[in-house]
């Protein structure tokens, strides 16, 4: 009996071990700390960057500079936002920052039999939405887009809040799931959700500028290998991926 | 030397390992952060809203968890029957999953879109993003532990006792509440420390079930990672009184349980 169960667990191990065992990676990979909303489009990019194994660390872009200012050191820091990498910026924790990407900020509800039609509904009692915690960027644009709505309607949206989620991979999740009628996502997370998730235009006088920063952290292992990703994000594959996932160019 | 005393140099060497890795990040949360820092942390009203849901959603789960799970778990210690090992093991899974997938879980199953979804909707019950989904998840991840516990406690009473308390004329019932629970006492409430410490500690599931609202679901454990990003020493406080006062229950649940035992 103790044998069998043994042999069992034998088994598992190494079915598991033999899995993940193509992933193994060493310390030659460059290490790259991005927002979650890049997840699909640098994911495709790091496949066919010439310039080694690329592995990432998708989170919100705020958790991600908290470690760094804790003492983390990936290699790149790719920010949904230009405050957070320039703040790390001026207290020397990476060097200086360029905009790599721009995107929309939209209203997104499920495609199917959804609530919210217009930005009215997102007002209506009764209605629930989801949005990003203020501290991560999607939460302080749309805490920024809710706000130019003005007075009594920008308060009637904000009463319909029901979940401050930590990035946008949750706010997808909530959406996906039914949890909400409407949450604020980027155009470029509603894309990805292939067909799942439908998105409602802002009229240009809600939107906020949507610009994201990338920065070398300094003192990162693979500095030569971290410049030719950020360049091939500026012309290159990278921009390629961008564009394909619906990120807009840098604004200007 | 002789071996009694190599073992013995081995064995304290290995508590000392244990003693030294499982204490140093409790240690550095509370070097981290200085008594008044940990009073102004409790100043923050965000803090002390979630520390009071944590505090009502945990004692509702462990209510739930008592009054379900000590009878639950007393049927699988006295009763042989068919399929009792395999029934033991589902009810202990939760413990071995991931919390990610205890969420996903719970969304699947009791979800707008889940399994049960629409009987939920049609007796107007609503879970997700709300304080009743916290105490959900909370119940599903803790209870195991108070089963698996209670369990081992009611399994190491001896059953003369309880055949004695039968031959005498008490009832199941009256057995059950006079013999088995004040004997299994110590262990029951072991369980129930164990229990409402991973309640208290409960993050993943919580968040992608019932999501992150002030005063609604954002329970302590979220809010320190909500604070993590913006201040880290706030959320180093708010850390320490959640290890204080998890020590807290552990520590007088465990006295309780004694005392109780001393009385009986």
């Amino acid at each position: 009996m103790r044998k069998r169960a043994a042999a069992v667990l034998a088994a598992i191990l190494t079915t598991a071990v033999a899995a993940c065992g193509s992933s193994a990676s060493g310390d030659e990979d460059l290490v790259v700390s991005a927002a979650s909303s890049l997840t699909q489009a640098l994911t495709a990019y790091g496949r066919s960057f010439d310039g080694g194994a690329v592995r990432f660390q998708f989170a919100g872009s705020d958790e991600l500079a908290a470690q760094i200012r804790a003492g983390v050191k990936p290699d790149v820091f790719a920010s949904a936002n230009t405050s957070l990498p320039d703040r790390l910026h001026e207290a020397g924790l990476v060097g200086r920052p360029v905009v790599f990407a721009g995107n929309r900020l939209v209203i997104a509800v499920p495609a199917e039999a959804a609530k919210v039609s217009s930005i009215a509904d997102l007002a209506k009692p009764g209605t629930t939405i989801a949005v990003g915690s203020e501290e991560v960027p999607i939460g302080s644009y749309t805490r920024a887009a809710i706000g130019r709505l003005g007075g009594t309607r920008s308060a009637a949206v904000l009463a319909n809040v029901r979940s401050n989620e930590p990035d946008v991979k949750g706010l997808v999740g909530k959406l996906t799931q039914g949890a909400v009628d409407a949450g604020f996502l980027y155009v470029t997370d509603v894309t990805a959700t292939s067909g799942k998730l439908r998105a409602i235009e802002l009229p240009t006088s809600l939107q906020p500028s949507v610009a994201y920063g990338i920065a070398v952290v300094a003192g990162a292992k693979h500095p030569a290998a971290a410049q030719r990703f950020v360049a091939g994000l500026l012309h290159g594959k990278g921009a390629d991926q961008l564009r394909a996932a619906g990120f807009d160019p840098p604004p200007t | 030397m002789s071996r009694p005393g190599w073992f013995g140099a081995l064995l304290a060497l290995a508590l000392a390992a244990a003693l030294t890795f499982l204490t140093l990040p409790v240690l550095a949360i509370f070097i981290h952060s200085s008594p008044r820092e940990l009073l102004e942390s409790l100043g923050d009203p965000s803090a002390r809203d979630a520390l009071r849901l944590s505090i009502a959603t945990t004692t509702v789960a462990i209510a739930v968890i008592v009054l379900v799970g000590t009878p639950a778990a007393y049927l699988l210690a006295t009763r042989a029957f068919r399929g009792r090992a395999l029934v033991v093991t589902l009810v202990e899974l939760p413990l071995v999953l991931p919390p990610a997938v205890a969420g996903i879980g719970l969304l699947a199953a009791l979800g707008p879109n889940g399994l049960l979804g629409d009987a939920l909707d049609d007796a107007g019950l609503e879970l997700v993003l709300q304080t009743a989904g916290v105490v959900v998840a909370l119940i599903f991840v803790a209870a195991p532990f108070h089963l698996r516990a209670a369990q081992a406690a009611f399994g190491a009473v001896d059953p003369r006792w309880i055949e004695a308390s039968r031959t005498l004329g008490a009832g199941e019932a009256r057995t059950f509440a006079r013999v088995a629970v004040p004997a299994a006492l110590p262990g029951l409430g072991a369980g129930l420390a164990l229990a409402w410490g991973r309640a208290l500690g409960e993050f993943g599931a919580t968040l992608m079930f019932a999501g992150s609202f002030r005063g609604i679901t954002q329970t302590a454990p979220l809010a320190i990672y909500a604070e993590f990003a913006v201040d880290f020493d706030g959320a180093l406080a708010l850390s320490a009184v959640l290890v204080a006062i998890s020590a807290a229950l552990l520590l007088s649940t465990k006295l309780l349980a004694r005392d109780a035992l001393a009385r009986a």
